[in-house]
């Protein structure tokens, strides 16, 4: 049977997350299909259509839908649910909120944040904060699932030739209602889609000296900023930033890690960085035991120089 | 108004867990457990809710072994009134959680639920949602901020990108985020008084909800190993490295 996959979307553009939940749903399934619902979202419609590999692009557009509140979302979920041997959305805090609820609904567990797909029911996902890998089998009828981004490579986001199809809108009771949004402003690669992170943790001691130490670097690389819970915690920077369990998860092709011990909340993500580069004046900061290179240094005179050096 | 916050009793988050060698699962025995961290901020959030009037009473609930009347003490030392605790020995799923959780909501008659947004041991992140989807009513969840008046709860998200706020009328279902609060320490004196309050012990068999795993877990593996990194002596010496031996600069 077919497979869904709920776009996480703009109304005006599709999120990347969208491209790696589809490639996660053509290891389940041939056919698959992207439900775009939202408001006066044509745009992000027409880009499904064009992400390769998907049979149809369902939209079902509705001014309830313009802010992606997770019960009138669900409610359109429910409505188109039956057909579908798999429901998958990416693992953001997107996913995260609305497919439990679509689960519960359809009295079927959910499998969240699978990071490989062994065979359409059995699925590996990360537990302990990936400090093991369980395999779990599914024998419900619809298999619900979010999926870690950074555990498949994305599909195209052209070459394809979907066909778009209008669903009816699902009513659902208004409970709840839009207030507003406070997004952090930047210009720079997305963190979970950056190829290249710099990071910083306590050690940078302030906010001041993220900006004048951590920033440039990552300017000069053209990387996307993080940090560790404990520099969000101090208030150097946004919660936005925060890798880790709690935070985002990310696997770019580089991480540097600056004043970062390595908690284990911390390693959970990103651990699965191609390189990781940490520097760090304690040589038995646990982010050795991860980094490919090390350097024992104070991170006030060697991120300068190391900001020069790329020069 | 009452309030229920569920709790889960977890390997401590310091722990580093240890896969069992026949792959089973992991090895839990003798290992420090603790309160999920999410769930202290969820009971903090109510007994702050309390103290500042908004909530009459807050009853903490959890559901598994016996020893999770430890967790409930907990919560109980932090100001909740009383606690329940739906004891068995069996495997609980998020969906099953949320079936009980659902039958104690209506028994209670609670105007806000809260719970942690994940426990740090299946990180699954789905009970609350689920529950607010089984009571049919709206849910906020990764809340940082909670605001309660006139029969409304405003709350601010952390999601991608920042922070949205939605308004839910109640009864409604909250998930915490770590930055809604920073829970207190227990003191010895309420220590003391929480061993004092009461836990109402209940099987699952008296809720009537069907707890029975939907997921079966085929083995449990240690993640793959990262190969051994090497030290380097200085900056240059890293640049050098990352341009010519890792290529990605």
């Amino acid at each position: 049977m077919a497979a869904l996959v709920i776009a996480e979307h703009d109304n005006q553009s599709l999120k990347a997350a969208t491209l790696n939940a589809v490639a996660a749903a053509l290891q389940c399934s041939p056919e698959v299909d992207v439900l775009i619902a939202g408001n006066e979202s044509d745009a992000a419609v027409a880009a499904a259509a064009q992400i390769a590999g998907v049979r149809k692009v369902i939209q079902i557009d509705d001014s309830a839908l313009a802010d992606q509140l997770a019960e009138p979302l669900t409610a359109q979920i429910l409505s188109l649910a039956i057909g579908y041997s798999h429901i998958l959305a990416p693992a953001t805090a997107g996913g995260k909120n609305v497919l439990p609820r679509v689960a519960a609904k359809l009295d079927v567990a959910q499998l969240s944040d699978i990071t490989k797909v062994v065979s359409p029911d059995t699925f590996e996902r990360p537990i302990y904060a990936g400090n093991a890998i369980a395999t779990v089998q599914s024998s419900d009828p619809v298999k619900i699932i979010t999926v870690r981004t950074t555990g498949f490579d994305p599909v195209a986001a052209t070459g394809g030739s979907a066909v778009i199809e209008k669903a009816a809108v699902a009513q659902s009771a208004g409970k709840s209602s839009f207030v507003g949004r406070e997004l952090t402003k930047s210009d720079r690669p997305e963190l979970t889609a950056a190829k290249i992170i710099v990071s910083g943790g306590r050690g940078l001691g302030s906010g001041e000296k993220y900006q004048e130490l951590v920033v440039p670097l990552a300017d000069k690389l053209g990387a996307a900023l993080g940090a560790s819970r404990a520099a969000v915690d101090a208030g150097y920077v946004p919660n936005d930033y925060q890798v880790g369990q709690t935070g985002k998860i990310v696997a770019p092709q580089l991480y540097v890690a600056v004043g970062i011990s390595g908690a284990i909340q911390h390693l959970a993500g990103m651990k699965d960085s191609k390189v990781i580069v940490a520097i760090n004046k304690d040589p038995e900061a646990p982010i050795f035991g991860v980094a490919d290179y090390g350097l024992v240094a104070d991170l006030f005179t060697a991120v300068p120089e190391l900001t020069n050096a790329l020069s | 108004m009452k309030i229920l916050v569920a709790v889960k009793r977890v390997v401590d988050y310091n722990v580093k867990v240890r896969v069992k060698s026949d792959n089973s699962g992991v090895d839990i025995a003798n290992v420090k457990m603790s309160m999920n961290p999410f769930d202290e901020i969820a009971v903090e959030e109510a007994v702050r809710l309390k103290e500042a009037g908004v909530a009459t009473e807050v009853v903490v609930v959890t559901a598994g072994v016996t020893q999770c009347q430890e967790t409930l003490r907990t919560a109980m030392a932090i100001g909740a009134d009383r606690a329940i605790l739906v004891e068995t020995d069996a495997e609980l799923q998020p969906l099953a959680v949320a079936k009980i959780l659902k039958a104690l909501s209506e028994k209670e008659q609670a105007q806000i639920i809260i719970l942690g947004k994940q426990a740090i041991d299946d990180d699954s992140n789905q009970t609350g949602q689920m529950l607010a989807s089984l009571l049919d009513v709206p849910q906020a969840t990764f809340a940082s901020k909670v605001v309660i008046a006139d029969g409304k709860a405003t709350v601010t998200r952390e999601v991608d990108g920042g922070l949205e706020t939605i308004a839910l009328t109640l009864p409604a279902v909250i998930t915490t985020d770590l930055r809604l609060n920073e829970p207190r320490y227990v003191t010895l004196p309420n220590i003391m008084k929480a061993k004092k309050k009461a836990i109402d012990i209940v099987k699952p068999e008296e809720l009537g909800v069907d707890i029975a795993p939907r997921l079966k877990t085929l083995k449990v593996e240690e993640p793959p190993k990262r190969s051994a990194g090497v030290m380097v002596a200085d900056v240059a010496a890293l640049v050098e490295k990352l341009k010519n031996e890792a290529k990605v600069i």
